[in-house]
């Protein structure tokens, strides 16, 4: 056992000084500044977040000597944490500068205190490496969510939405707690690397099916979070009611948080190599996430074309979405495994952008008029061509066509399902998409074809969103095209490390 | 060699999203600037393309200024443009067609009902920038890419300036092609995956060399698999009989710019893709199902001209005989003889000369009189005299009068397909009868329209051609007659690239004097 090292130990929870840092400063403000003032926590913790993150890339990216468990075993620092808890970060910075005007909201300290405790959660469980800092991750991300669910306190379908999402979301945990206190028992340990080490050895007698009923606990767990069909009933109901930031938050940054928390377990506890009682563990999860892949692929597609209501209609696209990226998961079975990681975390760092491009606008757009019906985006091209043009380049970068990062984030999923024989689940997806197509293209149907009842009324956009979405659209944007190459490169960096240790 | 400096190629891809970048900050209000900022981008597209032609060394078969980025080296995929003989010609005719869609467009009235001019003039440019994509890259990613971009500006074009059922139109226009990409996308992946790169001259050198192959035992075994994911896509695109119903609907709907530019660019993108992917990529499928796409170009020969005749609208009309045209050039490429892929090539060329001529004049008499029935017209010679005359040359070059340009390409292409090794004898008949049923719907067209008396009274004052009308119809007809008359200068080009894929495709038969040989295809 080395002597514990303060200083090398520090990056590896960097993210959580940050936020740490800044929850506290946010809490001060919120004391200090006076009601009108108060919108500027946006800023602060906008600020906070996104000068943690850049610290993080600047001055402590892990390299070969540094990365390794560190804080007893409890969490992982590579490049793939990294990679996770960066994409945490932006994605609560931006929620925190699109939330500024929202009524309620964008004025009060404790909404922001929120997002950053639960953006803390998210950068733990992105590097969690101990079954007790699963759990604690998990909760201090989820929990702060169900405040803020139902964070509108007099609207009903708010606090029906918060009300829902806890309930179902506690049950989620209670079962996934099962399952991790079942691998706890196999084992009598609780890190990740240890677990591994010693179902693999001969000491370990537990019988296989046990342990395939302790890894469905877990996956259904993970799928609560992911909002994978079926257990994804929560989703539509918590993304409606839900405050449409909050809304946007948690359909990015806890999806993308329990994704890199999914893989790095599935893969830590139940390496490739693992055999029990000479059955190959990993086929049997691997084959679990394909079949979740089709479940959720097929309801969120199917149900979404029927929604008139945008944020449920982006609730069951995002179930969609948690599908094809299921189709990672699976493929990490095989050849394309290495290839499968880089595609997931591609797929939600682009998704990340895109996702947040989409629900900054419907937050404008509902801001200015009150309303989030599909039908009443008609005729936004002509009250607003710039907003129209950023929600369009959002759609069709979900729906996965060329000019948008999805496109990409798709190509490198499917190609990774094909290396790994699975080319039936990849012809699935595409399949998919091009059902998925036509509720997008609806929408933009709507903003550009029809006409609305005020045309002429501009909406007003003011500086902050300007510049956020401004931003936002121009990195969807460059994701497609001339990011891709660094970006993947280090999303291959991170795959391959996380085997190298494996 | 390769990466000195910028490519002509790349700069003749890219003016339009200069154009459509400054485009995008001009006020709405300011609709002169709007018009000529995209007026003078597609000129100056043009103008660039013809310097590449100058520079085009028509000898060598390989491709030319070529510009080679990577993108994604793992995966094997870069922006990776050139051109060569296939390609050259179809990259002039798209900056050719678009210069005519956008001065055509000036004074379009339903531009001015509905409003909206600068994005319909944004739509165009995104065109224009990916129809020259399609045809330059030779990377099978980014040529897919911009092979979906084609469909947005499209969709919006028809759905928002089109006519009475454009949102039909245009979603199925949509469905149909997105649904026939899809195939293609998953048969380019399969490729890409097992050749471990995407650039197309690199794939098929390997098949030359023998190092990639897909193996083929029978109509349905691998390589007729992928052959069969590419060629759908591209035949609906072309379109191919049975899959052409989208094209009457989104023709019928189109706005005039519209028609002229789906007729002129975006159905030659499928013929395009049918030479420069299917046949040097999968030759040994290519050779087997020949004769059964031939059959089904021939029906659409056929079938086209017989659906042309019965129809009483204008546009569909004109439509319906697209679907009869396209079907030469797909028996003239799958002939597999370098005389017939050379008329296809330059079939593509007048067709889109002729047709969108027909789709201009069709578009200049909707203005006139709002209506596309072929029964509302009559006598309009005596109205608008001038229409009237250029009307004739483009009509009689569409239905392959000799010493104008539609007779090069369907004499070419049945000379070709005639020589075939893969094709019989029958197909040719049929297809030569395909050009007397051309004269007749042809004849009947103008005829309807033009001659007999002027006696519909709102015929009788019909206002005259605006100046930008005239400005249109004149290339057309010069060229109509140019290439009819001389048509070595636009046919040479081809020659080499030709050569050397027909010698790659049937190689023991490189050229027609060769016949005997015939062995290949069972």
């Amino acid at each position: 056992m080395q002597p514990f090292d303060l200083l090398a130990s520090l990056p590896a929870i960097a993210a959580a000084v940050g936020l740490t840092i800044t929850s506290i400063v946010v809490l001060a403000l919120d004391m200090f500044l006076k009601e009108s003032q108060r919108r500027n926590i946006a800023f602060v913790t906008a600020a906070g977040m996104f000068l943690t993150a850049g610290m993080m890339l600047a001055f402590w990216m892990p390299t070969a000597a540094t990365e390794g468990l560190y804080w007893g075993g409890m969490v992982r620092f590579d490049m793939l944490a990294t990679m996770f808890c960066v994409i945490a970060l932006l994605g609560g910075g931006i929620t925190a500068l699109i939330t500024i005007d929202v009524d309620k909201l964008g004025r009060s300290g404790e909404y922001y205190l929120i997002i950053t405790v639960s953006t803390l959660g998210a950068c733990l469980v992105s590097s969690a490496s101990d079954l007790i800092m699963v759990f604690l991750g998990l909760e201090t991300m989820t929990i702060p969510l169900y405040v803020l669910a139902a964070f509108r306190r007099d609207d009903k379908k708010s606090a029906e939405s918060g009300m829902k999402y806890f309930l179902f979301g506690s049950f989620a945990s209670a079962i996934l707690l099962y399952g991790l206190s079942l691998i706890y028992g196999f084992t009598g340990s609780t890190n990740l690397y240890t677990i591994a080490e010693y179902m693999g050895s001969d000491a370990f007698t537990v019988n296989l099916v046990p342990v395939l009923v302790a890894i469905t606990l877990i996956v259904v767990g993970f799928g609560f979070k992911i909002s994978a069909a079926p257990f994804h009933f929560w989703t539509p109901d918590v993304y409606e009611g839900a405050p449409t930031p909050v809304t946007a938050f948690l359909s990015v940054v806890s999806k993308a948080a329990s994704f890199a928390l999914l893989v790095r377990f599935a893969l830590t506890a139940f390496p490739p190599a693992l055999a029990i009682n000479g059955a190959e563990v990993q086929l049997f999860w691997t084959n679990l996430a394909a079949v979740l892949a089709v479940v959720s692929m097929i309801v969120g597609n199917l149900i979404a074309l029927a929604q008139k209501n945008i944020k449920r209609m982006l609730a069951y696209s995002s179930i969609a979405q948690a599908g094809y990226t299921l189709i990672g998961v699976a493929a990490l079975a095989a050849d394309g495994r290495e290839q499968a990681v880089a595609g997931i975390s591609y797929y939600m760092l682009m998704y990340m952008f895109t996702n947040l491009l989409a629900f900054g606008v419907v937050i404008l757009y509902s801001n200015a008029t009150g309303k989030d019906d599909i039908r009443d985006f008609a005729g936004l091209s002509r009250r607003s061509p710039w907003m129209a043009i950023a929600m369009t380049i959002a759609l069709l970068s979900l729906a996965g066509v060329p000019p948008g990062a999805g496109f990409l984030g798709k190509f490198f999923l499917f190609q990774a399902a094909v290396l790994s024989n699975l080319t039936w689940l990849a012809l699935f997806g595409i399949l998919m998409s091009l059902v998925a197509l036509y509720y997008y293209l609806i929408v933009i149907k709507y903003m550009y074809v029809d006409k609305g009842e005020d045309e002429e009324q501009a909406i007003p956009v003011s500086g902050t969103y300007r510049w956020t979405l401004a931003v936002v659209t121009i990195v969807v944007i460059l994701l497609g095209s001339f990011a891709v190459q660094p970006i993947f490169n280090w999303a291959m960096e991170g795959a391959q490390t996380l085997f190298a240790s494996l | 060699m390769e990466n000195t400096g910028l490519s002509l190629v790349t700069v003749v891809l890219f003016l339009p999203l200069v154009g459509f970048s400054i485009l995008l900050f001009i006020p709405d209000a300011q609709s002169r600037n709007i018009k000529y900022t995209a007026l003078g981008t597609s000129l100056v597209t043009f103008a660039l393309s013809l310097v590449m032609w100058a520079n085009f060394d028509a000898a060598n078969p390989a491709l030319q200024m070529v510009q080679r980025w990577e993108w994604l080296p793992q995966y094997g995929i870069g922006y990776y443009v050139g051109i060569d003989g296939l390609n050259m010609i179809m990259v002039v005719l798209t900056t050719f067609i678009m210069s005519i869609g956008i001065l055509s467009s000036f004074n379009a009235h339903v531009i001015q009902e509905r409003g909206r001019e600068k994005l319909y003039y944004l739509f165009m440019l995104l065109l224009q920038w990916a129809m020259i994509g399609v045809f330059v890259v030779q990377d099978l990613i980014i040529f897919y890419i911009f092979w979906e971009v084609t469909l947005v500006p499209m969709y919006f074009l028809v759905g928002i300036w089109g006519g009475e059922k454009r949102v039909y139109a245009a979603v199925k226009f949509f469905l149909y092609t997105m649904a026939g990409s899809i195939l293609m996308l998953l048969a380019l992946l399969y490729v890409g995956t097992q050749a471990g790169t995407f650039a197309v001259p690199e794939i098929i050198a390997g098949i030359q060399a023998g190092t990639i192959s897909f193996p083929l035992d029978g109509l349905f075994s691998t390589q007729s698999i992928l052959f069969l994911g590419f060629f759908i896509a591209f035949a609906i695109k072309v379109p191919i009989w049975p899959l052409h119903s989208w094209l009457p609907d989104a023709h019928v709907q189109a706005p005039t710019a519209g028609s002229v530019i789906l007729a002129g660019v975006l159905l030659k993108m499928g013929s395009y893709g049918m030479i420069r992917f299917l046949l040097p990529m999968f030759p040994e499928a290519s050779v087997a199902w020949a004769p059964i796409i031939a059959l089904l170009a021939v029906i659409g020969i056929i079938y086209g001209a017989w659906v042309s005749f019965a129809q009483t609208d204008m546009k569909k009309l004109v439509a319906y005989s697209s679907v009869s045209h396209m079907g030469f050039i797909v028996l003239g490429i799958f002939a597999m003889t370098s005389i017939g892929i050379q008329g296809s090539i330059i079939q593509m060329v007048n067709h889109g000369i002729s047709t969108g001529g027909l789709f201009l004049i069709v578009g200049m008499l909707y203005e006139r009189r709002h209506t596309k029935d072929l029964a509302a017209f009559g006598g309009i010679w005596k109205a608008m005299p001038l229409l009237g005359a250029i009307s004739l040359v483009v009509v009689l070059s569409s239905m392959g009068m000799p010493g104008l340009n539609g007779f090069i390409g369907e004499f070419t292409i049945l000379l070709g397909s005639m020589g075939s090794t893969v094709l019989g004898i029958g197909f040719t008949v049929v297809a030569a009868l395909g050009i007397i049923l051309a004269a007749i719907y042809m004849l009947n067209f103008f005829q309807r329209i033009f001659m007999g008396e002027l006696d519909k009274e709102e015929n009788k004052n019909l206002p005259k051609l605006e100046w930008n009308e005239i400005a249109v119809l004149v290339p057309i007809v010069v060229l109509a007659i140019w290439i009819g008359l001389q048509p070595a200068p636009f046919m040479n080009p081809s020659d080499a690239t030709v050569e050397s894929l027909v010698a790659q495709v049937v190689p023991d038969t490189t050229t027609v004097a060769q016949l005997p040989e015939a062995g290949q295809g069972e």
